[in-house]
């Protein structure tokens, strides 16, 4: 009660810092939402703009024409639904290899002494420095059949036939796991570097052995920096287009590439807006789960 | 007041630490000590930040590791021992509550780790939260309650696994100075209900004495004294628990009368010498150091009817601190004494003119067996 009279005293300085970023998002995502909303519920047609308006006025006649016909069309072709489902799956899979490699390394950092700590952060976050682009060329050029992998394996006499990694739905998630490891791991490092050092001791005086504190103390604490990590990491993979393109094949189209060629290659720019609104409603319902955990957490912290 | 003492050798030696010490890169946070804990017993160990009683403590629970020597629970050699397996529970400063478990869970933590029962876990939570007077709160998390409560909680959790050894690290740390009193006694009264020998940690001269049976007195990893709070007080053994136990007048000087039935020391801060009323071993001419409580030094306007032991000085500061007031007197030699005077009488404005006040000309004297003779 007493926070809630609070919150309502004028505070210009308040008002302003916060319309700053509110004004940011109505202008760089609401706005063009809006727009692209719009634009799903239009016909193609071979113009400029190449979609019809919705709202109509001709011989005193409002007419407002709402075209569904876009998301029948998602229903109806099966295209679309295996476009969705390779996507979640893939981004899905991803997002549980980044958490099983990244926790471990985030952990590791989290126990070294400051200064290779520091040292090991600039090593997770120095290959973004590159661009991203690059980096997945990079990786064409590893795995692709006479790439370095494939060489390499050969000259160890692991392998006498190259493996075929290039077009695989492996090489997509070799590459979407390796553009986004770095999201996972400085989350969940975040989170571990705050814990307090003394609850381990206190469980190992309890008689907890190492591997049953982790997994009573530590793991449970860190779930916060788990569940960023793992937004940070599923939200992006879902839309990723990029790294299908370059390193997938036929196998593993995403709704990343059907958005694209929806509309660059068929030019139908209202069905491509209908792809890109039902995936943004499909990544929104994970995204309010993480909000309302995030806030759970906070008021806990509150309190404190 | 060798009583506690002959109390204490009748009893069962639980913990034995001998020669211990604990090197942190070429420093000895812990050097050589040796001490034995009686079961049953409370053993405070006091010293300043920095002296090596924390590093003492953790290395009983096994979190650091001895450098050399070697500790013995109840004749059983602690070092291969990792925490979790030795039959001691630690309180820590912070208290270290599970911030993600209830009240109830974090006391059931330790009794889980040995595969108990669940309706026994659940009789032995009840009976640690009653003993703590914390029932009503089982099913809260720790940073839903007080300062004062967490610590119960914290004193539940480290109990309810029976510890053949308690450690208790800076108990009070974290609490206020009202809440610390009642808590300081109200853990004594638990501890002795429980009947748990218990280590514990602190700086607070005052907490150590109202708590413990036995101080230890620790200074740059050393352990200089031990024995009950009165004989750390009244009989300390250096300079260093002389002035690290409460305050005191350290008048530096040398033997120069030596007799069997007395002695006198001749320091520079007094014109006439210290008269001692019984023989020290020594040898005239030795440096020594006399030490004397402010409350066993007497203040008066008018010269003390005795020979020995008074001088003339002048009243620099009075520091009122209710119950009892010190006043600073400067001597001619430069020297301030301490005297600590009782407020026995209220004070009233009208007795302002008898009052010894700033500026007064006055008479600094004690007995002749106050003193203490401190020879390092």
């Amino acid at each position: 009660m007493k926070a809630a009279a609070e919150r309502k005293i004028w505070r210009p300085g308040r008002s302003l810092v916060i319309a700053v970023p509110f004004i940011w998002l109505l202008l760089f995502f609401l706005a063009p939402f809006a727009i692209v909303f719009k634009i799903s519920f239009a016909e193609s047609q071979l113009a400029q703009p190449p979609f019809t308006n919705l709202v109509e006025w001709a011989e005193d006649m409002l007419t407002l024409s709402l075209n569904l016909f876009n998301y029948k069309d998602l229903v109806e072709y099966d295209l679309y639904l295996k476009g969705y489902l390779t996507s979640i799956k893939i981004a899905f899979f991803s997002t549980v290899f980044c958490l099983l490699l990244g926790y471990p390394i985030a952990y590791v950092i989290s126990r070294m002494p400051p200064h290779t700590r520091n040292v090991c952060l600039m090593l997770v976050i120095m290959p973004s420095w590159t661009s991203f682009l690059v980096r997945i060329y990079a990786w064409m050029g590893i795995l692709k059949g006479n790439g370095l992998l494939n060489n390499l394996l050969l000259w160890l006499g692991v392998i006498d036939q190259p493996l075929a990694i290039m077009h695989t739905p492996t090489a997509v998630y070799i590459g979407i796991v390796y553009a986004y490891l770095p999201f996972m791991v400085l989350p969940i490092y975040a989170n571990l570097v705050k814990h307090d050092h003394s609850l381990l001791e206190a469980s190992a005086d309890l008689g907890a052995k190492p591997w049953t504190s982790f997994l009573r103390i530590t793991l449970p604490l860190s779930i916060g920096g788990v569940i960023a990590g793992s937004m940070l990491v599923f939200i992006p993979a879902v839309g990723e287009f990029v790294i299908p393109e370059l390193l997938g094949g036929p196998n593993s189209i995403m709704i990343g590439k059907l958005l694209w060629a929806e509309f660059f290659n068929a030019r139908n720019w209202p069905g491509a807006a209908a792809v890109a609104v039902v995936m943004l409603l499909l990544l929104v319902l994970p995204l309010t789960l993480f909000h309302r955990y995030q806030a759970r957490d906070l008021e806990g912290r509150e309190d404190a | 007041m060798a009583l506690p003492e002959n109390k204490a050798k009748q009893k069962k030696v639980q913990l034995q630490i001998c020669g211990v010490s604990k090197d942190f890169d070429g420093t000895l946070a812990v050097n050589n000590v040796d001490l034995d804990i009686y079961q049953g017993e409370i053993f405070a160990l006091l010293g300043a930040s920095g002296c090596g009683k924390t590093t003492l403590l953790r290395m009983l629970a096994g979190f650091e590791k001895p450098s050399a020597g070697s500790i013995l629970l109840e004749g059983e050699d602690m070092a291969r021992l990792a925490p979790y397996q030795r039959p001691m529970n630690m309180m820590f400063q912070s208290y270290a509550l599970f911030p993600h478990m209830t009240v109830e869970n974090n006391i059931a933590f330790g009794l889980k780790q040995d595969r108990m029962p669940k309706q026994q876990i659940a009789d032995k939570v009840a009976e640690v939260l009653g003993l703590v007077q914390m029932e009503a709160y089982a099913k809260r998390k720790p940073h839903q309650l007080s300062g004062g409560q967490q610590q119960r909680v914290a004193l539940a959790r480290s109990l309810a696994k029976s510890p053949k050894l308690l450690l208790l690290d800076e108990p009070m740390g974290a609490l206020d100075k009202k809440l610390r009193t009642r808590m300081q006694l109200e853990i004594v009264n638990i501890l002795e209900k429980v009947g748990v020998t218990c280590v514990m940690v602190t700086h607070d001269q005052e907490e150590a004495m109202t708590m413990a049976d036995r101080v230890g007195i620790m200074n740059a990893g050393i352990l200089s004294q031990v024995g009950s709070p009165m004989e750390v007080y009244e009989r300390p053994n250096s300079r260093m628990t002389a002035e690290f136990i409460g305050s005191v007048n350290l008048f530096e000087g040398e033997l120069v009368v030596d007799e069997v039935g007395y002695v006198e020391i001749a320091s520079d801060s007094l014109e006439s010498n210290i008269y001692i009323a019984h023989g020290i071993v020594g040898s005239e001419g030795m440096a020594l150091a006399v030490a004397i409580r402010p409350e066993k030094i007497n203040i008066s306007r008018t010269e003390p009817a005795q020979a020995h032991n008074k001088a003339r000085g002048v009243v620099e500061d009075i520091a009122y601190l209710g119950s009892h007031s010190v006043y600073h007197v400067r001597l001619p030699s430069g020297f301030k004494v301490l005297a600590s005077v009782a407020n026995s009488n209220r004070q009233i404005a009208s007795d302002e003119q008898q009052r010894i006040t700033w500026g007064d000309e006055v008479f600094v004297s004690w007995s002749d067996s106050c003193a203490v003779v401190l020879y390092s």
